[in-house]
C-alpha cells in the first residue's frame, strides 16, 4: 500500500511518446525534433520509470492476479478460481468487522484532526507570542513513529479500575473528573475502534495544522484589508474571502488523512494485537497472510484496499490535474 | 551543440542512477558467498531473544562452539510476539529461497505445510545415527513423524496444562485447595468474586486459547480431546458444545475486560493477590523464579489444570534442516547439538523447561522443573499436544480457529463457533 503516496508524483509523465517516433518517411525529421525536445528528459527520468514500473505497478499486478487464485500455504499456485475469493471475504464475518472498524475510524480520525488541525493553525494566526516554539511543539508528535506513539497510548489508554487505574483514567480521577472514566478501545460498544483515533489524531493534527497556517498564510493581506474597506466584519472577511483559498489545503490534508487512515497497521498492532474491536482490513491481511498462510485471501483484501485507495486519490489528482490546467 | 552535452550529462546522470543500486546489493552479496566447503559459519534462526529464552541459547551456543571450535555461529533471533515476528521473516525467506542453515519451529503440526512445500529436509538419518528414538519417548516421537519421516530435532518440553496461584491469595480467601474440575473452579470462583478477588486472569488472545484448549482437555479426556484435531469429535455433539458453555463461564469470571496485555502482566496480578488464578504455560516458572524472585511452594504454586492430572499438554521447541542450507554439515552438527544431553541440559535449566531426552541429568533440575521432569519420564503420563502452540493443528487450521475465537469470545456464541470450527476443519485438513 505504499505505492500510494508515490502515484501522485507521476501522473503527468510523457511516457506515451515513445512509442509514437516509428513512423517512416518524411516526417522523420519532425520526428527527430520531438526526440530532441523529449529524448533527454525521458532519459533522465526512465530509470525511475522502470524501477516504479517494475516495483510498484508490477507487483500491484502481480497481487491483483494472486488474489484470483487458491494460493493456500507455503507454495505459490496461479490457478484461476474468479471471483471466489472476494466473494468468501464478503460473506466472512471478520471483514465484515473490520470494514466497519475501518469507516469509524476514518470518519473520527479525519473529523478529528481537521478540526483540532484548524483550530490550532487559526490561534496561531491570530498571533501568539513564541508562536515558532508552539509550531514546532504542535508538529513534534508526527515526528515520533507509530509504533512509539502506540506504546505510550497504550498505557495511557490502560482501562483498569480501582487500584489498578492509570494512564488517562487516573488523570481523570486525580483532578475530580473521575466520572469521565471510559473502557477506551476495550469497551464493548461497536464504536470502540473511535479511541484509537484520539492517538492517530495526537499524532497528524499538528501537520493539519501547518498545512491550513500555510494555507491562511498564502491569502494576501490586501485581499482582506479590501474587504474590510468595503466594510465587511471579521467574520465576513473570513467565510468569503479566506475560506475559498483554504478549499485546495482542505483537499489535500483529506486526501492525505484517508490514505493513512486506511494503510494504518502499526498503531492498532501495537496498541492491543489480535483485539477484533480495533481490527482493521490492513491487520487482517497481515494475520491471516503469514501465519495460517492464505496467501490468495491476503491478496484479495489488499486489493480491496488498493481500490478504496484509489476511490479516494484517483478523483483529488484528476481534480488537481484540471485546477492547475486551468492556470 | 546545445543539445548533444545535455544529452550527454543526461545520459551520463541516468546511468549513474542505474549503476548506484546495481553496486549496493553486489555489495550486500559478498559476505555471504562463502558457500564452497561451508563449515565455517552456521546461521540458526529462532525467536529465543527474551529473558531465559536468550540465557539458554547463549549456554547451548557456548557448549557447540567449544564442541566445533571452526565454526562461527551465526544467531539471527527475531524478537516479539512469541515468535508471530520471527515466523513472518521466516515465511519470506523460505520463499525466497534463501533459508538459513537451521530454524526454529514448535514440534507438530505447525511444520506441516513448510513439509509440503519441500522446504525441509528428512532427517530420520540423524535419528538412527545418533539413536535419539530410543532416548525421545515415544508419544513425543509419534508427534513429530509425518508419513514415517521425521523432519525436526526437539529440544525442550514445555507443559501447557498448567494453574498457576499465590497459595497466600487462597489462604485468605479460604480456599484450602485448588480445584480438581473445572466445575469446581466456578464454585470456587463465586466465592472469590464476592471477596472482591478476581479467580482467573487473562491476557491477549493466544492466552484465551490457551485456556481454551485446557478447559476442553478437562472437560472431554485426553482420547476426545485429541479427537478434536483429527476429525474423529464431533465440535457440535452435546459433550463439546458443554464444555465450551464452561469456556464461557470460566471467562465470565476472569479479568476479559481489562485484559493484560500480555501473560506476563496477566501472572503479575496472580502476584499481587488481585487475582486468584492464572492458566499458563510453563514458561511462568522462569519469570515466577527470576524476575519476580519468589520462593516455589510459598511465594506461587502450581497444579495441573482442573481434570487434567496426569496429563502432559505439550509444546516443544524444535530444530530443523531447510532445503538449501548454505553451511549443511555444520547444520547437522548444530542439530546433533540440539539433541545431545549437554546440549539440552544447558539449555533447557535456563529456559524452565525439560530436556526432551529422557536420559538427562535430574541433578539440573529443581523446584519445579524437577516436579515437571518427573512426570515427563513417568510411563504412565498420557501425552497430548497443545492447539495454541502449533502441536495439533495446522497453520491453516490454527489460524481460522484463531479468527473464531476472537468472535466467539465477544459473542459468546457456542454453536455459532462450533460450526466455525468444524467448518474450518473440513477446509484445511
Amino acid at each position: 500500500m505504499t505505492q500510494t503516496s508515490r502515484s501522485t508524483s507521476e501522473s503527468g509523465s510523457g511516457a506515451a511518446v515513445v512509442g509514437r517516433g516509428t513512423q517512416p518517411g518524411p516526417k522523420a525529421s519532425k520526428v527527430r525534433r520531438r526526440l530532441r525536445a523529449w529524448g533527454p528528459g525521458l532519459l533522465l527520468v526512465s530509470p525511475s520509470l522502470v524501477l516504479l514500473g517494475i516495483f510498484v505497478y508490477g507487483f500491484l499486478g502481480w497481487n491483483i492476479r494472486v488474489s484470483f487464485t487458491s494460493w493456500r500455504g507455503q507454495t505459490p499456485v496461479y490457478d484461476w478460481v474468479g471471483t471466489r475469493n472476494y466473494s468468501e471475504l464478503f460473506d466472512n464475518e471478520r471483514f465484515q468487522i473490520d470494514v466497519r472498524n475501518l469507516a469509524v475510524f476514518t470518519f473520527v480520525f479525519i473529523g478529528g484532526s481537521l478540526l483540532l488541525g484548524f483550530v490550532m493553525a487559526m490561534l496561531l494566526e491570530k498571533g501568539v507570542r513564541f508562536e515558532a516554539f508552539f509550531r514546532s511543539v504542535f508538529l513534534f508528535p508526527m515526528a515520533i513513529s507509530f509504533i512509539a506513539t502506540a506504546i505510550i497510548w497504550r498505557w495511557l489508554l490502560n482501562n483498569g479500575s480501582g487500584e489498578s487505574t492509570a494512564g488517562l483514567n487516573k488523570l481523570f480521577d486525580n483532578i475530580g473528573l473521575g466520572f469521565l472514566f471510559s473502557d477506551w478501545h476495550k469497551t464493548p460498544s461497536s464504536w470502540a475502534i473511535a479511541a484509537i483515533a484520539l492517538p492517530a489524531g495526537w499524532a497528524l493534527s499538528g501537520y493539519v495544522m501547518a498545512l491550513f497556517l500555510a494555507g491562511l498564510r498564502s491569502v494576501p493581506e490586501e485581499l482582506r484589508e479590501a474587504a474590510r474597506v468595503d466594510g465587511a466584519p471579521e467574520r465576513k472577511v473570513f467565510w468569503h474571502v479566506v475560506r475559498p483559498m483554504l478549499l485546495p489545503v482542505l483537499m489535500s490534508a483529506v486526501v492525505i488523512l484517508a490514505h493513512i487512515s486506511m494503510k494504518t497497521f502499526d498503531l492498532f498492532y501495537a496498541i492491543d494485537q489480535g483485539n477484533l474491536r480495533i481490527d482493521t482490513p490492513a491487520l487482517y491481511m497481515w494475520f491471516t497472510t503469514f501465519q495460517p498462510g492464505f496467501f490468495a485471501r491476503g491478496a484479495t483484501i489488499a486489493t480491496l484496499l488498493l481500490f478504496g485507495i484509489a476511490l479516494v486519490i484517483v478523483p483529488y489528482i484528476w481534480w488537481s490535474v484540471r485546477t492547475e490546467r486551468r492556470k | 551543440m546545445r543539445y548533444s552535452r545535455r544529452g550527454i550529462v543526461a545520459l551520463g546522470l541516468a546511468a549513474a542512477l542505474i549503476a548506484l543500486p546495481a553496486c549496493s546489493s553486489s555489495a550486500n552479496d559478498d559476505d555471504g558467498g562463502s558457500s564452497g566447503s561451508g563449515d565455517t559459519e552456521v546461521e540458526v534462526f529462532s525467536w529465543w531473544a527474551g529473558p531465559g529464552e536468550k540465557e539458554g541459547l547463549d549456554a547451548m551456543i557456548a557448549d557447540f562452539t567449544t564442541k566445533n571450535s571452526g565454526i562461527k555461529f551465526n544467531n539471527a533471533a527475531v524478537a516479539g510476539g512469541a515468535g508471530t515476528n520471527a515466523k513472518t521473516v521466516l515465511a519470506t525467506r523460505l520463499q525466497a529461497k534463501n533459508p538459513p542453515d537451521s530454524y526454529q519451529v514448535h514440534a507438530g503440526l505447525e511444520l506441516a505445510s513448510d513439509i509440503e512445500a519441500g522446504y525441509v529436509e528428512d532427517i530420520t538419518y540423524l535419528y538412527d545415527q545418533q539413536g535419539w528414538k530410543e532416548k525421545f519417548p515415544k508419544g513425543l516421537v509419534d508427534a513429530i513423524t509425518v508419513d514415517g519421516k521425521i523432519y525436526s530435532v526437539p529440544v525442550n518440553i514445555h507443559r501447557s496444562n498448567l494453574l498457576w496461584f499465590n497459595p497466600a491469595t487462597l489462604q485468605k480467601a479460604g480456599i484450602s485447595a485448588p480445584p480438581k474440575t473445572w466445575a469446581e473452579f466456578l464454585t470456587q470462583a463465586a466465592t472469590l468474586k464476592s471477596k472482591g478477588i478476581t479467580a482467573l486472569s487473562i491476557g491477549p488472545g493466544w492466552t484465551q486459547e490457551h485456556l481454551l484448549e485446557n478447559v476442553l482437555l478437562g472437560e472431554l479426556g485426553t482420547d476426545k480431546y485429541t479427537g478434536l484435531w483429527n476429525g474423529s469429535t464431533d465440535w457440535k455433539s452435546a459433550e463439546v458444545t458443554a464444555a465450551l458453555t464452561t469456556y464461557t463461564k470460566i471467562l465470565g469470571f476472569s479479568d476479559l475486560k481489562s485484559a493484560a496485555a500480555d501473560w506476563q502482566p496477566a501472572l503479575d496480578k496472580v502476584v499481587d493477590g488481585t487475582a486468584a488464578y492464572n492458566v499458563m504455560g510453563d514458561w511462568a516458572d522462569g519469570y515466577l523464579k527470576g524476575a519476580k524472585a519468589l520462593k516455589f511452594k510459598t511465594g506461587y504454586d502450581v497444579v495441573a489444570t482442573p481434570g487434567s492430572e496426569g496429563v502432559y499438554n505439550f509444546l516443544s521447541d524444535s530444530f530443523t534442516l531447510p532445503v538449501g542450507a548454505p553451511h549443511k554439515g555444520a547444520a547437522e552438527k548444530w542439530l546433533v547439538e540440539c539433541g545431545s544431553t549437554e546440549g539440552q541440559d544447558a539449555f533447557n535449566p535456563q529456559k524452565g523447561s525439560v530436556p526432551a531426552r529422557t536420559d538427562a541429568d535430574k541433578s539440573k533440575y529443581t523446584d519445579y522443573l524437577a516436579a515437571a521432569l518427573a512426570e515427563w519420564q513417568n510411563p504412565a503420563t498420557k501425552i497430548v499436544g497443545s492447539l495454541a502452540h502449533g502441536v495439533v493443528a495446522n497453520n491453516a487450521f490454527k489460524g481460522e480457529i484463531d479468527t473464531a475465537l476472537q468472535i466467539f469470545v465477544q459473542d459468546g456464541n457456542v454453536a455459532k463457533f462450533a460450526d466455525a470450527v468444524a467448518k474450518a476443519y473440513d477446509a484445511n485438513k
